[in-house]
């Protein structure tokens, strides 16, 4: 058994990176390949938890985040292709019209 | 329902159900709004005439008397009634809107519009008229403010030259009189109390309630002098009178008969009725100084007359003359004095409401109020306008045989031997007083006549066509004239009626 | 006549009143009827309208014949009756009518002068512009004095008074197209007025006397003869009254009206101011005379005083006057003070006052009816552009003459023994200055009609064209009256028994009394003037030999200068500086508080509205002002970036993560 401390580590890594990757970078796609990350990383986490609490629950919600998060990845590449036609761009910097 | 207890409200809203009438005709029937107009005051007199033949003349209370809830909530009733005291002045009401009215199928001044004129003047009669029979507090100041707003826009809208200054003028004027007046009655109202800590706007209560001994001196003093202040603006007593000129001036004719005839009665049947029976310690404290200034009243209007140079302002002036004999014969609390007072009141509505008629008519013809433009030479032109201009200028300055004298004689006679608790010496100075003021008075008559009546026409007006007095002219003016001589030659048609309520209100001097 | 003692005193009421006596209110009654058919329909009357009156006064005149005559046959007491009026407080007024000698010699005199000028009238106003009118006043004018003469209250008095001095305003300014007219009649009514404030307030104390219940006459004799009231009250009544009498018979200083109101038809000074109206000032205090003779003899002395002054002072301006009527009008004033003066010595001269009333009533009605007959004829009132027409105007002349001489008091005209018998009076009860008075003034009244009969008959005529003789109304009447004025003395002179005395007296019948030297000074008196006057004037023929008296004819000439005085320093002050003070003072003092508080109130406004506007509304304005302002600052917030909003979220995550773990 890996230490449960070790994963949760890892896990928080990813998630770091993951939130580093949402908040600080311009490409779009990379933003939704970071959010994959933070929502991988959550899946890692609750893996963790359900074997080392011998609960099959962090599983089968494990189970549940993968399939939001390939939902959410097909709206979400769906939007940015539309704001690419759209745009020109997918510089989420660019995309601003509700500025003040 | 019976007679006894609705004829005089129905007499009263007459007049105003005929002012709705009269709004919901339409515009272009002008002449039948004219008839509308002649019908519903001639109604309205009928029943005023109807009532004086069913008045009992002998006795001294209330008679049709109808006292009903009106608003509880502030405890006002609707209690009318009437006496010898207020009949007079009411059927004088009745009888001047009447021949206004009649008047008025004549001409309406300018700018016109008709039906606005005539319901306003119905209006104005229901005001008028409801004043003198109301017996609450509240419901005599409704009727008392009832006046105000239509004789505002008479004089605002069908006014002259300076028509906006003078209806303002007299509105606000009145209506800073009327807020003391409201005043002193919620005192009045606040402090009575009927038994068992129940407070009443009805006046016969009120009158009781004093006549007990149930208002303190300090109290009267202070109400009095506020309930006093809102019928002096009305009178108006000097000093307080400056709006009575402009309101004169600049009003259409029958505003000023009206005005003149009966509004300003409404101020002394305010003393009578109210400060005087519900207040007499502070009546008795006051006379003096109410005396002083109907005296100076006198002297001072007649003065004042004498520099006119507009005819209906010399008028008006006059009219601030006459009631000074009318407030001195009230100040001096005896009852030669108010019997004088109600009387004078009676002939001056006939008289100066006849003068005003004059006027207007002269107006009609020459198109202008100044002496100096008219230049005389009336007489020879307009004969018989100008033969009743001088007889109503005559009666005016107090010919004994018209209605003018016994007024103004019995007030002079009555200041001479004033109430007992009144100083007789200074009474008798407002008396010589009242006497220079006779003397004056008849000098700026007979001054106007000569310069107006009298004399050959000037060049300017030697060709113009003027009209002698028309057919509904007279119609309107020989009532009036009748009246004038009636009551001159037969004074008791008048005093028979007050005599037995003015000793009745003087029984609760004590 | 001298008082005596007498030992009847015969007021009493009548038993059995005769018809005459009981109907004697129609004497009063039938001229007004007459002057309200005159107005109604006289236009439309064959004669114009004057048939009416003219029958009335006929009708009146023999009524009060009757009455008269129920006197005459030995009746002593009165006849008094009424009807309530009405009531006013505890004063009761009354209508009615007292009727005594005094009464019936007054309607005699009234209702036959009166008829006299209705008659003359019908001559002299022919073709006037306002004929009807005419009669209508004088109708209306004579009602009212037989309502005085008639009346048995004070208030019924003071009313027929106030009437009386309304037609006279009307007929004075009868010609009122000219403004000199009006302003004699303003002037006259005015004057009078003066008078009559005062006398109003005489009948005040008077009522008051009786504790305010009446005002008759009969009554209130009782109260003062009986001592009901103070001896002030008295005399304070008895001047106020006497304060009418002043202004009513034009006595110094309220004299100055009659000579003016010559400005109205000649009829209207003989029959107003003449004989009857101005004559009512004399019959009040003789109405009323216990209340003169009960108050303090200081009261009956002013009253003498008063009556010297006018008497000398009118005589002497009678002199300087070139318009006939004015000759007169003063005369009529000096002879009114004669009758006054007898007033204050008592009832002996009372009685001898309303003789000389009645003499004088018929010769100078006489008098003005002649000028006016004179005045017909030669168009001008000046007596300077007459001259020389006793040939052309015969009738006129004579019938002149004979009032002069009765005027002038020459025996055995009427005139002399009314003047001989105050003469007699004064000098019996002791009045030396009055005595004197009286005889000069007598010499005066000699001397300045004969100056007016020499300037207007004598000599040459000055004036243009053809005078004539006046039409047979006219002249009719003169003839009338002359024959009257010589016969009418006989009534009081002692040798025929002086019944004039059995009617009128004050409480006892009085002596007469025949004072032979007395009458030898009247006479002289008279003749002396006459002679003066015939040596001045005899021949006159442009200038007034009076003139050359220099400052003295100035000063009188212009009367004393009174009416101007009265005039610029009295009416002209009041009428226009005064009244103009008080209307400016009422225009920009009391209207200016009222003004002012009215702009005061628009600036108070004005302020209010500001505190209004930037004050509280700013508040409001200010509140959104700072929502605004947030919003301003708030909005940068809003960057448009999806990124920075979920910094936000992620922030308020681990806050809230924070939070909740330390809770």
């Amino acid at each position: 058994m890996i230490r449960l401390p070790l994963v949760l580590f890892l896990s928080a890594t990813l998630f770091s990176i993951g939130v580093y990757g949402v908040l600080a970078r311009r490409n779009a796609v990379l933003v939704l390949m970071s959010i994959e990350l933070m929502l991988n990383a959550v899946n890692i986490n609750l893996v963790a938890f359900g074997a080392a609490l011998h609960d099959l629950t962090g599983q089968v919600f494990a189970l549940f985040v993968i399939t939001v998060a390939a939902a959410e990845v097909g709206i979400g590449l769906a939007i940015v292709i539309l704001i690419y036609r759209n745009r020109e761009t997918i510089n989420v910097d660019e995309v601003n019209l509700l500025k003040w | 329902m019976s007679w006894e207890n609705s004829a005089i409200t129905i007499a009263t809203l007459l007049p105003l159900a005929g002012a709705l009438v009269i709004a919901l005709v339409p515009r272009q029937y002008d002449k039948g709004v004219r008839a509308l107009g002649i019908v519903f005051t001639g109604a309205a007199l009928a029943f005023a005439i109807a009532i004086t033949f069913t008045f009992d003349y002998g006795a001294s209370g209330l008679q049709f008397q109808l006292d009903t809830r009106w608003i509880p909530a502030i405890q006002a009733r609707y209690h009318v009634g009437i006496d010898g005291i207020s009949l007079p002045l009411y059927v004088l009401t009745f009888v001047l809107s009447f021949l206004c009215a009649i008047y008025t199928w004549r001409v309406v001044p300018n700018p016109g519009k008709t039906k606005a004129f005539l319901a306003l003047m119905l209006l104005l009669e229901t005001g008028m008229a409801g004043t003198f029979i109301a017996f609450d507090l509240i419901l005599f100041f409704v009727f008392w403010e009832l006046v105000l707003v239509p004789m505002y826009f008479l004089i605002g809208i069908w006014g002259s030259a300076n028509r906006e200054y003078a209806a303002i003028k007299f509105f606000l004027y009145t209506l800073l009189g009327s807020v003391f007046m409201l005043l002193g009655f919620l005192a009045m109202f606040f402090n009575s109390d009927i038994g068992g800590g129940v407070h009443t706007f009805d006046i016969v209560q009120l009158q009781q309630y004093a006549a007990s001994g149930g208002f303190s001196h300090a109290f009267q003093l202070i109400v009095f002098a506020a309930v006093g202040l809102g019928f002096a603006v009305k009178v108006p007593m000097w000093p307080f009178h400056t709006w009575l000129p402009d309101a004169h001036t600049e009003a259409p004719t029958i505003g000023s008969v009206l005005l003149a005839g009966v509004m300003l009665k409404m101020g002394t049947y305010g003393f009578i009725r109210i400060a005087l029976p519900i207040l007499p310690y502070g009546a008795q404290k006051y006379a003096p100084w109410i005396g002083l200034l109907a005296a100076i009243a006198i002297v001072y209007a007649a003065l004042a007359c004498l520099a006119q140079k507009d005819l209906k302002r010399l008028i008006a002036f006059s009219s601030v003359g006459h009631m000074g004999f009318v407030m001195l014969g009230i100040a001096t609390l005896t009852s030669i004095g108010i019997n004088a007072a109600i009387f004078g009141m009676v002939a001056h509505g006939l008289i100066t409401g006849m003068l005003f008629f004059c006027v207007g008519s002269l107006y009609d013809r020459y198109h202008t109020r100044e002496i100096a433009e008219i230049g005389g030479g009336v007489m020879q032109k307009l004969p018989y306008l100008g033969g009743v201009f001088a007889f109503v200028a005559i009666a005016s300055l107090g010919l004994p045989g018209l209605a003018g004298f016994w007024g103004e004689v019995m007030a002079l006679l009555s200041s001479y031997s004033p109430a007992e608790s009144l100083s007789a010496p200074l009474f008798r100075a407002f008396m010589i007083a009242g006497g220079i003021g006779t003397i004056l008075t008849a000098g700026y008559f007979l001054w106007m006549l000569q310069r107006v009546n009298m004399g050959t026409t000037p060049e300017k007006w030697k060709t113009a066509v003027f009209a002698d007095v028309a057919a509904i002219e007279w119609v309107s003016w020989v009532p009036l004239l009748l009246g004038i001589v009636a009551l001159g030659l037969f004074p008791a048609l008048l005093t028979d009626v007050t005599q037995e309520p003015v000793n009745a209100l003087l029984g609760l001097f004590g | 006549m001298v008082a005596a003692e007498s030992a009847e005193s015969i007021v009493e009421a009548i038993q059995d009143p005769s018809w005459f006596l009981r109907y004697s209110w129609l004497i009063a009654f039938l001229p007004a009827v007459a002057a309200a058919f005159t107005f109604f329909v006289g236009k439309r009357t064959p004669g114009k309208g004057s048939v009416y009156g003219i029958s009335a006064l006929a009708a009146a005149l023999v009524m009060s014949l009757g009455v008269l005559w129920t006197f005459v046959g030995g009746e002593r007491g009165f006849y008094e009756a009424s009807i309530p009026w009405f009531q006013i407080g505890q004063l009761h007024m009354e209508v009615g009518v007292y009727v005594d000698g005094l009464t019936a010699v007054m309607l005699v005199v009234v209702t036959s002068i009166s008829l006299c000028v209705h008659i003359y009238s019908l001559g002299y106003m022919k073709g006037d512009v306002r004929y009807t009118w005419f009669y209508v006043v004088i109708s209306l004018f004579t009602s009212a004095m037989l309502v005085v003469v008639l009346a048995n209250n004070l208030f019924q008095l003071l009313v027929g008074w106030e009437v009386m001095g309304v037609c006279s305003y009307l007929l004075i300014g009868h010609w009122w197209e000219d403004p000199v007219n009006s302003g004699s009649a303003i002037k006259a009514f005015i004057t009078t007025r003066v008078g009559d404030v005062p006398f109003m307030f005489g009948i005040f104390v008077l009522v008051f006397i009786t504790g305010f219940t009446t005002s008759n006459i009969p009554k209130i004799s009782e109260i003062v003869s009986s001592g009901g009231a103070s001896v002030a009250l008295v005399s304070a009544a008895a001047l106020l009254l006497f304060g009418g009498s002043i202004g009513k018979s034009a006595q110094f200083p309220l004299h100055v009206w009659l000579p003016d109101a010559m400005a109205g038809p000649t009829p209207v000074s003989a029959l107003i101011h003449a004989a009857t109206m101005v004559a009512a000032g004399v019959y009040l205090v003789g109405r009323l005379f216990i209340v003169f003779l009960d108050a303090d003899p200081i009261v009956l002395q002013i009253v003498a005083i008063v009556a010297g002054i006018t008497m000398l002072g009118a005589a002497l301006m009678a002199f300087t006057q070139d318009d006939i009527k004015r000759v007169l009008a003063y005369s009529t004033i000096s002879q009114l003070a004669y009758m006054i003066a007898g007033m204050s010595m008592g009832p002996a001269g009372r009685t001898g006052a309303f003789f000389h009333l009645f003499t004088h009533a018929f010769f100078k009605a006489l008098l003005f009816l002649g000028s006016g007959a004179v005045i017909h004829a030669v168009h001008s009132n000046n007596m300077s552009e007459m001259g020389g027409l006793r040939r052309r105007l015969p009738i006129t002349f004579w019938t002149f003459l004979i009032g002069s001489l009765a005027l002038s008091g020459v025996p055995p005209l009427a005139g002399f023994w009314s003047k001989d018998e105050l003469l007699v009076v004064a000098e019996h009860e002791g009045h030396p200055v009055l005595f004197v008075v009286l005889l000069v003034t007598a010499l005066l009244t000699a001397f300045y009609m004969t100056r007016a009969v020499l300037m207007t008959f004598y000599g040459e005529y000055r004036g243009h064209g053809e005078p004539h003789e006046a039409p047979r109304s006219m002249t009719g009447v003169l003839v009338a009256l002359a024959s009257v004025t010589v016969v009418a003395g006989f009534v009081g002179s002692p040798q025929l028994g002086a019944v004039f005395g059995d009617w009128v007296y004050f409480r006892e019948l009085e002596e007469a009394l025949f004072v032979p030297w007395v009458a030898v000074l009247s006479t002289l008196a008279a003749l002396g003037g006459i002679l003066i006057g015939y040596g001045l004037y005899r021949d006159y023929q442009a200038r007034d030999p009076l003139r050359s008296l220099g400052g003295a004819y100035t000063l009188v000439a212009n009367k004393f200068y009174i009416d101007d005085f009265y005039w610029k320093g009295i009416v002209r002050p009041i009428r226009d500086d005064v009244s103009s003070g008080v209307y400016w003072n009422d225009r920009h003092v009391i209207d200016g508080v009222v003004n002012g508080t009215a702009a005061f109130t628009k600036v108070l406004a004005r302020g209010v509205n500001w505190f209004d506007e930037h004050v509280i509304d700013g508040a409001v304005n200010g509140l959104a002002n700072i929502a605004g302002f947030t919003g301003g600052l708030l909005r940068y917030i809003q960057s448009g970036n999806v990124q920075r909003y979920a910094v936000f979220l992620f922030t308020g995550i681990v806050v809230l993560a924070v939070i909740f773990t330390k809770i």
